[in-house]
């Protein structure tokens, strides 16, 4: 395997950092890079301009607008951006729910959404997890009679991320009670306008509002929501979550954030020298940094076996896993490295144009928010517990 | 017994919320119960009868501030009376000890200025200056990350007198009202509750009283003074780690998925063991610690330079497996979970990390065998 780029993978490299310099505003990437807050209109500005360009749906199939890219033409795209502090690509609607849509919907619904979702004009969330049915996602009670041209939805989903900016929710509704529990669900696109449909914040702990609960009650949607065949919705469920995997595995984040972590470390003083030059903690950045590089390979080797376009299998579990642990070890350091200086709160330092005292090196301001936030990496998405479980059955065949 | 009175008070007095409430507010801490918990004694059992306690001993520290710890109390316990407090007692004059009747009551609330940006949280590497003027001093100099220094009626502060960062000789250490000229302090919420400040020394003038102790000799009342805090620290997050730990269990008896209480699950069992397992050699680390504490010399030290390791590295991986155990509930502010856990990880970020204790214990554990 040749693990060096081709001479066109190396132009194309340089094509896309060029366009980075040209189309990513300074004011956005030193909001990403310093941990700010996003608004909606940030993330929506920036799918904009990656649209214009026709990068946004960049692993989609070119007849439905995809720029026709190789895998290891989206692997350096995505590391490019990452390495530019991007704003992240929020994925439900072009990252998960569109390749359902691709792979599984009807023509009438992948000419409507489709371009719906190139075009801004819905932001989608997703409605999977609910309090009684998270690792056992199966068990999910959210219910839809059918009742003539619709269905009839109640129950409750939660953890639905930026839920309280998004229009559509797409949902796993149970249809069915009969059989196993996998036998009976329906992947429902709702229009969250509609009556009956209420979202509740929930409160992270470092005190970021980026989850919700989203209660239905008698919600009716029309039946030409419904993706694919009614009770085959597992099988749509599973392949989405291969794509959630995949993106929550975040090489480029973790390349970014090593490179932080090494220019931190160079500043940080300890008692005459630079933390860098710290033996002990040389060691753990050393540590860490083969990790990713080995995780790097690994993520190259998955992505030049997936057929293009194509979803990874079980593989996507392996780079979830190592993936969310090395992003979790980089913030570890991270937050190690700014010693004393992890503690101060100044939540209003977290909002662009903040002109407050600096409280320590202004990297500090959001590391020990950011080393908590990301305590969720390895929940969602299926938790590493779970991944390992799907590792254990369909690699190992245990 | 104090122990049992301070948890009850605790569970029946100061509910979470209201602690959590006290955190967030300007102050960072509940004034009346500060003031409820001195006469309670909480404060006295950390100073000797000597000093007007009825206390002050190594295990008697363990003791509250274990149960600080399952209190998750943010009140200045570790910098009015161990720290401030304690330099006073170990060091200071007789006019300077009048001052601990009423850190005992409550009513004088201290803070130690000592830590600096750069230091790496060795006790020698004092920046800050103090220059001779007249019959007292001019100090110069910021110190960082000063828990509690804005709601504090006074500060202890370390200055150079002689030498250079990194020298032993040479610091000294001041006693200044918090209202002086020439002394700013700039404050800010902490993550874990709490408050803390950047204090400046900007020309700070004092006079000759109040210098604690003997110039250039505030090196060895700094050590006593942080160990005991280590201690202290170490304690808190026993205390802490025990609540986790407990929350944790009973989540996973309760929690069902695929149809069983997810504590069924040999996997998970198998963590919870090794929490458990973990967490009994933090006791342990923090018993040694504190039957060393009042003991002099380099095994005191390398005792709670071990039990800051120990906790710090015990202490992580605590409040990440506990996160993880309860999944997306442990990462939401309504849950109290969460606030144990990020007190449990900033307490690795006070009076050193983890790093810095492994290397000082090696350290000393060499200079030792080449005296």
């Amino acid at each position: 395997m040749d693990l060096n780029y081709s001479a066109d993978e190396l132009a194309f490299q340089a094509e896309v950092r060029n366009w980075l310099s040209e189309n990513l505003s300074p004011e956005l990437s030193y909001k990403v890079k310093h941990g700010q807050r996003q608004t909606k209109e940030d993330t929506e500005g920036w799918h904009a301009t990656l649209n214009s360009n026709g990068w946004l749906a960049n692993h989609w199939p070119v007849e439905h607008g995809g720029p026709g890219w190789t895998a290891i033409q989206r692997h350096i795209f995505e590391e490019e951006c990452c390495l530019a502090y991007a704003p992240r690509v929020v994925p439900f609607g072009v990252s998960m729910l569109a390749p359902v849509l691709i792979k599984y919907g009807n023509e009438a619904q992948k000419t409507h959404w489709l371009p719906r979702i190139l075009d801004g004009s819905d932001w989608w969330c997703q409605g999977y997890s609910e309090p009684g049915a998270g690792s056992d996602l199966a068990s999910l009670r959210c219910k839809a009679a059918r009742d003539g041209d619709h269905y009839v939805v109640n129950g409750q989903k939660t953890w639905t991320t930026l839920g309280q900016y998004a229009n559509m929710i797409f949902c796993l509704v149970r249809t069915s009670g009969e059989g196993k529990p996998q036998q009976g669900i329906s992947f429902l696109l709702i229009d969250m306008n509609t009556p009956g449909i209420e979202v509740r914040p929930i409160h992270l702990l470092e005190g970021t509002h980026e989850v919700n609960e989203v209660f239905f009650t008698d919600v009716r949607v029309p039946v030409e929501n419904l993706v694919g065949e009614e009770n085959k919705g597992w099988t749509y469920a599973k392949y989405l979550l291969t794509y959630e995997r995949t993106n929550i595995a975040g090489i480029g984040f973790s390349m970014a954030a090593l490179g932080e972590l090494k220019t931190i470390a160079k500043d940080q003083k300890r008692a005459g020298r630079s933390l860098a030059d710290d033996p002990l903690f040389a060691a753990r950045l050393a540590r860490a940094e083969i990790e990713l590089e080995n995780a790097r390979i690994t993520n190259l080797r998955v992505v030049s076996a997936a057929a293009a376009g194509g979803a990874p299998g079980a593989e996507s579990s392996m780079l979830k896993i190592k993936g969310t642990e090395i992003r979790q070890e980089l913030d570890n350091l991270k937050r190690k490295a700014v010693g004393a200086y992890a503690a101060p709160f100044v939540p209003e330092a977290m909002d662009a144009g903040f002109n407050g005292p600096d409280i320590g090196p202004d990297y500090a301001a959001p590391i020990a928010r950011q080393y908590f936030n990301n305590r969720k990496i390895s929940i969602f998405g299926g938790s590493n517990e779970i991944q390992k479980n799907i590792i254990s059955k369909m690699i190992l065949g245990l | 017994m104090l122990a049992d009175t301070l948890g009850r008070y605790i569970l029946q007095d100061y509910p979470l919320d209201a602690r959590l409430t006290a955190g967030a507010s300007d102050i960072g801490y509940a004034p009346e119960k500060w003031i409820e918990l001195a006469e309670l004694g909480v404060i006295g059992a950390l100073f000797s009868e000597d000093d007007g306690g009825f206390g002050g001993a190594g295990f008697d520290l363990a003791v509250v501030f274990e149960a600080i710890g399952r209190g998750l109390i943010c009140e200045p316990f570790l910098e009015s009376a161990v720290l401030a407090g304690g330099a006073l007692a170990v060091a200071g004059s007789a006019a300077q000890k009048a001052r601990l009747e009423d850190v005992i009551s409550g009513q004088s609330v201290g803070a130690l200025a000592h830590f600096e940006a750069d230091d790496g949280c060795d006790v020698r590497f004092v920046s800050a200056r103090a220059v001779a003027k007249g019959d007292g001093w001019v100090l110069s100099g910021l110190k960082a990350v000063v828990r509690h220094a804005g709601a504090a009626d006074f500060l202890i502060v370390s200055s150079r007198t002689d030498g250079q960062a990194g020298d032993e000789d040479g610091i000294s250490l001041f006693l200044v009202a918090s209202d002086a000229a020439g002394l700013e302090i700039v404050d800010y919420q902490t993550i874990d509750g709490g408050r803390a400040a950047e204090v400046v020394l900007r020309d700070l003038t004092v006079g000759a009283d109040a210098l604690i102790g003997v110039a250039g000799q505030g090196a060895a009342v700094l050590q006593h003074v942080l160990g005991r805090g280590l201690l202290a620290l170490s304690a808190e997050a026993l205390g802490l780690m025990d609540v986790i730990k407990d929350m944790t269990i009973e989540f996973i008896q309760t929690r069902q998925q695929f149809g069983v209480p997810i504590g069924k699950f040999q996997a998970l069992q198998h963590r919870m063991a090794e929490m458990l397992l973990e967490i009994e050699q933090a006791r342990s680390a923090v018993i040694n610690a504190a039957a060393s504490v009042d003991m002099p010399g380099v095994a005191r030290e390398r005792a709670l330079s071990a039990a800051k390791f120990t906790i710090g590295q015990i202490g992580t991986l605590v409040a990440e497996e506990s996160i993880q155990l309860h999944g997306g509930i442990g990462m939401t502010w309504e849950h109290s979970l969460g606030h144990f856990a990020k007190r449990l990880v900033m307490i690795g970020h006070e009076l050193g990390d983890e790093d810095y204790h492994l290397s000082r214990y090696i350290r000393l554990g060499q200079e030792a065998q080449n005296v």
